[in-house]
């Protein structure tokens, strides 16, 4: 990435950011602004734009892992410079001296992790999706999951989630390429509830994880920290048996929404999953689907090639499931240019078009 | 000496009685690696006889002279760390550390073949002593950067030593670290170099040119020594010469060595990266190993006497 990306991003370490920061605000994460607001543990009642800062998964990581920093002094964490956006500026403010920022150098920072893992430290780094999974693929296959060794990846900003930015920053192969790497835990968050989770279940995870985060104000869908998470066992959020919807992360919310406009309009019931967990799927719950619901449909930002419409298939196919299925996500091109909402309503991945797409899909 | 850590005693001075039976013993090990080298290549079929003669008197040297570790606890938090991010030089590390200790030499009879322990490039999930995987050059700086700034937040007093290839510094993930390992000031942190003039494909200034290395590391904010890779007093002066601040700039030992450095036919010739010797010139070979090293001769690819400008 470039410097005038982040400024434009708002994501810089001083100030509130340029006017271009202020114009995209509502858009991307990472006002400064905002987070001088904020105090280490006093967020209670703090808003960002009229969402509670304890509901933005970007607030949360921050903050997560300062809480989770302040019991297990194993913790460190690593940044390519961007504290801001990835906010793990909280734990910068609370624990100095274990907290990294490595510049624009992902590849590098991949690899030191590695080397403080194998040193009995628990690194946590976070930076774009883009640039940790694409640019950083190797270091994580081979010095992180080939030693087996316990870092913790906050790949944020994943999917299509930087909107105008485009392809440069986009992360629509991450999932394809992190679920082929062996002994590597991919995970996807939902909201910031289910983001703590994960940190929280981290800790006693061996090996290294990849956690896929979208631009950081994710909607909603747990409204408490899930104590039943657990690494590969998907959550079945709503019942029903005439679709399944699964899907992950940026989806999760969307998909729930436009359960509950096929149930209203078409009188559909709709089962809703969540596989969180994209390596290693759970098995059990596609196949469940498969036989309990009329029709299968994959949702998640992602390129449809690879990720977790093609995880739940491959486990479709082989266990001989005989169900309507479809892949829904970006098609395998370059996505068009244009701010985030907008191009998610393009591709049917805002809640009317993935009832759009199911209709489609059901009575074709 | 070598099943016992090292306590960080001074090193002998050069020209004393101790500093010739410490050569002694080091000019041994050395030969040792070579020895080994061309066994273990034997039983692969193929192997890197000359990136791994370069460092044969750098392995030495660290095992028998500078590192501190105890084989029989290789997780021991205190032990200095070493990192060959010239994987395929390793060949050349397995014998050491089966000699010193870290596991029974036997193991190595298995070299490569299915299910070893042992193979082109080492796996420390499997290798006791080996402080970190490696094989995809250019990781290794950062992961033992890694293991210098776990130290300073674990308060060990550990060194963390890395040896790297010549060619593999085209990699740009090595002034990423170079870099970063500057502006940390990571004092504890000791990369060599292996300046042994060929990367595969011909002579390093001619592929890609890596100099002048001295000036582009001090501008990274390092501490640079450049020395005779080959010369025992030379390697122990530059030992002696380490800092030992902490937070001081991070120190680079610039070796000049010969690629092949050991067996004649070898040295400077890029058509020996991967080989195999058979029949009578493997005999030839060993016995020139046991006869020590002599004066360089001019190879085909390169520059006799370990000069590089």
């Amino acid at each position: 990435m470039t410097d005038d990306t982040r400024a434009a991003a708002g994501t810089g370490t001083t100030g509130t950011g340029t006017a271009a920061g202020q114009q995209i605000s509502d858009t991307f994460t990472g006002s400064e602004g905002a987070s001088a607001a904020l105090k280490p543990k006093d967020q209670k009642g703090t808003t960002v734009k009229g969402i509670q800062a304890a509901a933005i998964p970007a607030f949360v990581a921050g903050q997560e892992l300062a809480d989770l920093g302040d019991t297990d002094p194993r913790i460190v964490v690593l940044t390519a410079d961007l504290a801001g956006a990835g906010r793990t500026a909280d734990f910068r403010d609370r624990h100095p001296d274990r907290f990294f920022n490595m510049g624009v150098a992902e590849q590098n920072m991949i690899s030191v992790a590695a080397g403080m893992a194998a040193s009995g430290l628990r690194p946590y780094l976070s930076t774009f999706a883009a640039y940790v999974a694409l640019l950083g693929c190797e270091q994580i296959r081979t010095d992180l999951a080939y030693p087996g060794l316990p870092v913790r990846i906050l790949a944020h900003h994943s999917g299509m989630s930087l909107g105008y930015y485009g392809t440069s920053h986009h992360s629509l192969e991450d999932l394809s390429a992190m679920r082929a790497i062996a002994d590597l835990t991919v995970v996807c968050a939902a909201d910031a509830n289910q983001l703590r989770a994960i940190l929280r279940a981290s800790l006693d995870l061996a090996g290294p994880l990849y956690i896929r985060l979208g631009r950081g104000r994710d909607p909603e869908v747990y409204p408490e920290v899930p104590a039943s998470f657990a690494f590969g066992r998907a959550v079945r959020l709503t019942e029903g048996r005439d679709l399944t919807l699964i899907t992950t992360g940026s989806q999760v919310r969307p998909c729930l929404d436009a359960a509950a406009l096929l149930a209203e309009q078409d009188g559909l019931a709709v089962r809703v999953v969540d596989m969180h967990t994209i390596s290693p799927i759970n098995a059990d719950e596609a196949i469940a689907a498969a036989s309990e619901t009329a029709a299968v449909m994959t949702v998640e930002e992602h390129n449809v090639t690879g990720g977790l419409g093609s995880a739940v298939a491959e486990v479709l196919l082989e266990a001989g499931a005989a169900v309507p299925f479809r892949r829904h996500g970006v098609p395998d091109e370059h996505v068009v240019l244009g701010p985030p909402a907008a191009l998610y309503a393009h591709y049917e991945l805002d809640a009317a078009g993935i009832a759009a797409r199911a209709r489609r899909f059901l009575a074709p | 000496m070598a099943t016992e850590a090292r306590t960080g005693a001074p090193l002998p001075a050069r020209g004393t009685a101790e500093r010739a039976q410490l050569i002694s013993l080091l000019t041994a090990k050395a030969k040792l690696v070579r020895r080994e080298t061309v066994r273990l290549t034997r039983i692969a079929g193929a192997g890197h006889y000359t990136g791994t003669f370069s460092a044969a008197e750098l392995f030495a040297a660290l095992y028998y002279a500078q590192l501190r570790y105890r084989p029989g606890q290789p997780d021991w938090p205190d032990r200095d760390r070493f990192v060959l991010s010239k994987g395929h030089a390793a060949i050349g590390l397995y014998p050491v550390l089966a000699d010193v200790g870290f596991f029974d030499p036997a193991l190595l009879d298995n070299y490569t073949r299915l299910h070893s322990r042992f193979g082109d490039h080492p796996d420390m999930r499997k290798i006791p002593g080996i402080d970190f995987s490696s094989g995809s050059l250019g990781h290794g700086l950062s992961t033992t950067l890694g293991m210098t700034l776990a130290a300073r937040v674990q308060g060990r007093p550990y060194r963390s030593y890395v040896i790297l290839g010549d060619g593999e510094l085209c990699e740009g993930q090595v002034w990423e670290a170079a870099m970063a390992a500057g502006h940390y000031r990571a004092g504890p942190l000791v990369a060599i170099v292996d300046r042994n003039q060929l990367s595969i494909d011909g002579p390093t200034e001619s592929i890609m040119g890596v100099e002048p290395l001295d000036e582009k590391f001090r501008a990274f904010r390092w501490q640079v020594q450049r020395i005779d890779g080959h010369d025992f007093d030379a390697i122990l002066d530059a030992f002696a010469g380490l800092h030992a601040d902490p937070h001081g700039p991070p120190q680079m030992i610039i070796a000049d060595t010969v690629k092949g450095r050991g067996v004649q036919r070898m040295e400077l010739d890029t058509n020996w990266h991967v080989g195999n010797l058979v029949g009578a010139d493997y005999d030839d070979v060993l016995a020139e190993i046991e006869a020590g090293l002599q004066p360089v001769t001019a190879g085909r690819d390169g520059q006799a006497g370990g000069g590089n400008d």
